[in-house]
């Protein structure tokens, strides 16, 4: 892996500063972006924890990309375990660009005591914190997950909103939740020359998520909400660092979550493996 | 070494027709890599007559060519001479058929079932600056 990096050649990612919304921009074609996630926080009555994802997202179509996901966590006083998998795809159905761009996702996940908390659905919340990680993994979740992601483009600011719904195969209730978020660069031109730390290199916005219940009580009760401003910086070598301080809106939240994440694009990856004599 | 043609097993007859198949093959091949303009009949009469507020400008042509190595150039070469499966920028469709945009809407729309993706989550500015390094290859 580490040989094909170096063969690889860098794309500049642009990459949205959002955690937990998915915006209706796809994977370039052939191009494989590397992604690590991690989030940490403190939850009220329950140990510190790290949850993270090491993502693989490939650009099959302009129109599908696919992703892959390893989940891992790591729990103070407890344990430092690999929580799963998850594969995801996402079709863009409308060929162009529109005021309102939706794309359809879908998701397997098999996972047990996640913490990554990529998506908050249903009544997650603090309860899901309390329990040991032994306990945690002997419930082991296949589910299906559907999102309709909404996109908008408009003047260098981009609108996402996901409205997520999800499915336990072993019989749970259908679950759901909904994330948006909104960024822009912080210039809308680029410079002339090379450069480092100048404002087109920098992306800002705001994300908020949280679960909407599920089929039996849809609503807000006893269901979590996070907010909170999110910012990203691309570096000259394609690498995209994100950072997000974010903030529990009710008693059922987290009161903190502190998200990372770097991200690095490989051209045409698959190139590599026929490269042509220069 | 053994000869190709005992290989494959070619019957006499049809040897003579080596040559103009090869011949086809290629007129084939150069045909399918010419630039397709087929996109320009899908542009918006309105979208055709927007103008480039970054037109000529030295600057601007020196960060589109940075916008260009960002993200452009894998796919349609450093020089933008086109690659094995992706379109020449020098072409005449880009340089003289085309406005400046259409050039934009194409950014901006992308032509996704000939594998251009949309360019819109780069803010208009840069496609302007991207599209005024590309006129000035003419």
């Amino acid at each position: 892996m580490l040989l094909l990096l170096a063969l690889a050649l860098p794309a500049v990612a642009q990459e949205r500063p959002y955690f937990v919304t998915y915006s209706h921009e796809m994977e370039e074609p052939g191009n494989l972006e590397i992604e690590n996630f991690s989030v940490a926080g403190n939850p009220t009555n329950a140990n510190f924890f790290v949850g993270s994802n090491l993502e693989f997202e490939y650009g099959v179509k302009t129109w599908w990309t696919s992703e892959f996901y390893l989940d891992g966590q790591s729990t103070q006083h407890d344990s430092t375990i690999f929580t799963g998998y998850r594969w995801e795809n996402r079709l863009r159905p409308l060929l162009g660009e529109h005021v309102i761009n939706p794309v359809l996702y879908i998701e397997y996940e098999n996972t047990s005591a996640d913490k990554a908390l990529r998506e908050i659905v249903g009544h997650d919340g603090l309860p899901d914190f309390a329990g040991s990680n032994a306990l945690a993994r002997a419930d082991v979740e296949r589910e299906m997950e559907l999102k309709l992601i909404l996109g908008s483009n408009f003047k260098g600011w981009n609108l996402s909103e996901n409205f997520i719904t999800e499915k336990n195969l072993g019989g749970d209730p259908w679950e759901f939740g909904y994330a948006w978020a909104a960024s822009r660069p912080l210039a809308l031109a680029a410079k002339a020359h090379d450069c480092t730390f100048c404002l087109e290199k920098f992306q800002a916005g705001v994300e908020m998520y949280g679960g909407l219940g599920d089929r039996y009580s849809f609503g807000l009760h006893n269901t979590s909400h996070y907010a909170g401003p999110t910012l990203n910086w691309t570096a000259p070598n394609g690498t995209t660092l994100s950072f997000s301080p974010q903030f529990g809106l009710n008693h059922y939240s987290v009161p903190r979550l502190y998200r990372f994440g770097v991200s690095y694009e490989i051209e045409q990856f698959l190139g590599i493996f026929h490269r042509e004599a220069k | 070494m053994r000869p190709y043609f005992s290989i494959v097993r070619i019957p006499a007859q049809f040897q003579k027709l080596i040559p103009v198949a090869w011949l086809i093959l290629f007129a084939l091949a150069a045909f399918a890599s010419l630039p397709d303009g087929s996109w320009l009949e899908k542009v918006p009469p309105a979208e055709r007559q927007k103008t480039n507020p970054y037109r000529g400008q030295s600057d601007a042509i020196a960060a589109g060519r940075r916008i260009y190595l960002d993200h452009c150039r894998k796919c349609h070469g450093d020089d933008a001479e086109g690659t094995r499966k992706r379109p020449p920028l020098r072409s005449d469709v880009v340089q003289r058929i085309s406005t400046e945009g259409d050039l934009h809407w194409l950014l901006v729309n992308g032509y996704m079932k000939k594998g251009m993706p949309s360019w819109s989550k780069l803010p208009d500015p840069q496609l302007w600056q991207l599209i005024t390094y590309l006129k000035s290859l003419k």
